[in-house]
């Protein structure tokens, strides 16, 4: 697999992305009317000089999520920490975001973005990612799309353009069903892929890595949560080759307990 | 609120504050009462007011609200039309703030706006009001300051006319409902653009879909919900701050609390609610009593008889009730969506109290509230709760006037702006989500008949159309999807008198409140029916009404719901 079908693979996911959005900011049926008019009914009066005005609407708010921050006990007795979060600070239509994501002392992929809204739900965002632990470190250039697609899916697709060559992409796909107004179901699906090997990272190209988990938590408030679950991970082509070189397992399936807290 | 430490009823209900409390009206004079005193009435035409902060406890949790003259909500102030007023306010916060006379018409300095009237009153300062007052009716004021509407600088004002009451009551009573939380506001604010759905509490389940699939098939669940899913909203989203955070108060009292209003049986009461609310509307009833709306906004019109009322934040309905039997009865106002309620009594003695209903189910909307006049009336929005297979009836009713909308440029490929309806209902004979083919008899626009002809009989020389616009998952909102930093002015030409078309692009009620001139409410014939100072537009809605333009200067142009004014659902209007 090429870092050509990788290329072609992320960026079908982003146009079907926007497509949906050709579909949506919908225009309730559809008698599509005559032309668009002009929002401007102002004959070139400008706001006066006048103080005092407070409106919020320009205003930046920033958010910190740690949607995992876990125990994780694997089916080969193996124990872990893992924390899976994001930051975000600015106004309604940009932000700056920051991904985070890995084990503790191990393997961990940081990401920092500018956030930019294209759609009602999707955003663009373009910033850099850097992998370290596990081998060498890793830099990237990265483009993807964010947003919630139809059903309450949200989702994520990034493309990665790394140093000699190396491309990347990652899909991630999660849903929160509602048990109760409390007691969420939460299942996500994550998928790595390459565009070439690096076996200092153990990392083979292709389909490299794809997780499903089921977390299940209790809304104490709607900002602490703590949870169980299940996480499966399957490693696939070169990267299980790797692993089972290192006498690690391709498979895994954890236990985890953990908390959804933000702020 | 989870770890609140009290319980989910202590705080929908509030806490009792020591006993009833009575109040005995603006006509009975202010004899000492049991429990608490009486409202305080200030009357005349010089008036002294401080906005400060007093400690109050509702919920449980002791929190400060911001007062006038120490009062929550602050005096009722009582004017004679044709009086000159002046009002001395004397700023005691830390902060700046500011009075603003809803619906009242005056020069556009003394109008209280920061930044479009004047800069607002600085901590410590004293800034003097001064002006005629050209009308009569049931009014309020409040603060225009960033998040003060929520916390607290707010009380009604009753004008006396001139030639005195039309149609005189033997008891005169203030209704004032409001939304309290201990919450900061600008804190509501950040949680809203954080997860907009923070404070519903009423978001689809599984086992509500997996009910709905057992009576129509996964494929029938589905479908039902197919419109609803790929748009990613949701038809509870009925308000952005429910009774998650919300107590709701009638004269600053809890349900529990129960504020109660004396009368003689037989005797006429006129009841003058207002919305003061942030963010919340209210649906008003006394089970038992028919209520004669005599006033909407201010301004008298021909009686209507009904059991129920919608009001819309800063709305004011005058009702005259006949209560006949020496019995207790429930002023009940829960909020649209079903999450609370704020209650009194009308009683013959003190310490009397009536049954308090339930609250009804909590509504979903329906087709026509996403789709205006498309609405395929067959096609309900069946499923969840009891109460949708009445919202979704719509079938046998008409939707009005097929009148296309014409969107703004702005509207499209904007992140800002998540639906556009092309053909919007025009009708306004449906009383809104939630209180459709109720059983009970309830207000709508189509029921208001102003008995003062219009001042102005002139045909509008020009419409200007707005669409309410937003972002619900965003908590963004704008009109014509620009928020207020990002638009300009609405110019109206001085004297002139003209049609604004509002066409509601998203499915959340909006009450838009124009400062300084008169909104006269259009019937879908064009026709002006009623005067108002704050239209509500429902979801899918187009209304019309028509302004003339003769109050010189700058004023606020706003959606009334207070997260949604901040958010930059707001415009300035100039008239030159």
């Amino acid at each position: 697999m090429s870092a050509r079908w990788l290329l072609a693979s992320a960026c079908t996911l982003a146009l079907s992305a926007h497509a949906q959005d050709a579909m949506q900011g919908m225009d309730m049926p559809s008698t599509r009317g005559s032309e668009p008019r002009s929002p401007d009914y102002s004959d070139g009066y400008r706001y006066g000089s006048m103080r005092g005005m407070g409106m919020s609407d320009e205003s930046a708010q920033g958010m910190l999520l740690l949607d995992q921050l876990e125990y994780a006990h694997d089916n080969h007795g193996g124990n872990a920490g893992f924390v899976d979060g994001e930051a975000w600070y600015g106004k309604d239509f940009d932000k700056l975001w920051l991904k985070f994501e890995g084990r503790f002392g191990d393997e961990f992929r940081t990401e920092a973005a500018w956030d930019h809204a294209i759609a009602p739900f999707w955003d663009t965002q373009l910033g850099i990612r850097h992998d370290s632990g596990s081998g060498p470190g890793r830099t990237w250039a990265a483009f993807g799309v964010q947003g919630l697609a139809p059903y309450g899916i949200e989702t994520e697709a990034t493309f990665y353009v790394g140093q000699d060559g190396r491309s990347a992409a990652r899909v991630q796909l999660e849903y929160e069903a509602l048990l109760t107004q409390r007691l969420i179901l939460q299942p996500k699906f994550e998928m790595d892929l390459y565009g070439k090997d690096d076996p200092p990272r153990r990392v083979g190209s292709g389909l490299s890595r794809a997780g499903f988990d089921l977390r299940l938590r209790y809304g104490i408030t709607r900002q602490f949560a703590p949870y169980i679950g299940l996480a499966w991970q399957r490693d696939y082509g070169r990267t299980a080759d790797f692993a089972r070189e290192r006498g690690e397992h391709a498979h895994d399936t954890q236990i985890v307990a953990g908390l959804r807290v933000w702020f | 609120m989870g770890g609140a430490g009290i319980t989910r009823r202590s705080f929908v209900r509030g806490l009792a504050l020591g006993g009833a409390a009575v109040a005995l009206g603006l006509r009975g004079e202010s004899r000492a009462a049991p429990g608490r005193a009486p409202q305080t009435i200030l009357s005349g035409s010089e008036f002294d007011l401080e906005i400060g902060t007093a400690p109050v406890n509702f919920t449980g949790h002791p929190a400060f609200a911001q007062t006038v003259n120490g009062l929550f909500p602050g005096p009722v102030l009582r004017w004679r039309e044709g009086d000159t007023v002046t009002l001395r306010v004397t700023n005691r916060l830390p902060v700046q703030s500011s009075i603003h006379w809803h619906g009242i018409l005056l020069p556009a300095e003394m109008d209280g706006v920061p930044g479009i009237s004047f800069p607002g009153i600085a901590s410590g300062e004293t800034f003097t009001y001064r002006f005629r007052v050209k009308q009569s009716g049931t009014y309020w004021y409040h603060s225009h300051s960033h998040f003060q509407e929520q916390t607290g600088p707010f009380g009604a004002l009753v004008i006396d006319p001139a030639k005195g009451e039309r149609d005189p009551a033997g008891r005169d009573y203030v209704v004032m409902l409001n939304d309290w939380t201990d919450m900061d506001p600008a804190r509501i604010f950040a949680l809203l653009k954080k997860d907009s759905g923070y404070f519903n509490l009423h978001r689809p389940t599984l086992p509500e879909f997996l009910c709905d699939s057992s009576m129509l098939g996964v494929r029938g669940a589905l479908r039902e919900r197919a419109m609803w899913n790929a748009m990613r909203m949701n038809r509870r989203d009925l308000v952005d701050v429910g009774g998650f955070a919300y107590t709701y108060l009638m004269n600053g009292i809890t349900p529990a609390g129960n504020w109660t209003a004396l009368f003689e049986p037989g005797e006429r009461v006129r009841l003058r609610f207002i919305n003061g609310a942030a963010n919340s509307y209210f649906d008003v009833r006394i089970p038992g009593m028919k209520m004669s709306v005599i006033s909407a906004d201010g301004q008298e019109v021909h009686p209507v008889e009904l059991d129920e009322f919608r009001i819309g934040v800063a709305e004011t309905y005058d009702v005259i009730v006949q209560p006949e039997e020496d019995r207790a009865y429930t002023i009940f106002a829960q909020s649209i969506d079903r999450s609370g309620y704020a209650r009194g009594t009308l009683a013959p003695r003190a310490g009397m109290q009536a049954e308090v209903p339930p609250l009804d189910p909590v509504p979903a909307l329906a087709m026509t509230d996403m789709m205006g006049a498309m609405a395929d009336g067959d096609r309900a929005i069946p499923g969840q709760g009891v109460s949708d297979m009445h919202q979704g009836r719509m079938s046998g009713m008409d939707m009005g006037r097929m009148v296309q909308a014409h969107h703004a440029r702005s509207e499209y490929h904007n992140p800002g702006v998540d639906m556009r309806v092309d053909m919007p209902r025009t009708n306004l004979d449906d009383p809104g989500v939630g209180l459709r083919d109720n059983g009970r008899r309830v207000l709508t626009y189509a029921d208001l008949r102003a008995i003062e002809a219009p001042s102005d009989a002139r045909e509008p020389g020009r419409e200007v159309e707005l669409h309410l616009t937003g972002n619900m998952e965003r908590f963004v909102w704008s009109f014509d999807g620009m928020k207020f930093s990002d638009a300009t002015p609405i110019r109206f030409r001085y004297g002139e008198r003209l049609r604004i078309v509002l066409v509601n692009d998203t499915m959340m009620n909006h009450p838009i409140h124009l400062h300084g001139m008169f909104s006269d409410l259009e019937n879908e014939d064009g026709e002006v029916v009623a005067r108002k100072h704050t239209v509500n537009v429902q979801p899918a809605q187009r209304v019309t009404y028509r302004v003339t333009a003769d109050n010189a200067g700058r004023w606020a142009y706003h959606c009334h719901l207070l997260y949604h004014m901040e958010a930059g659902m707001f415009r300035e209007v100039v008239v030159a």
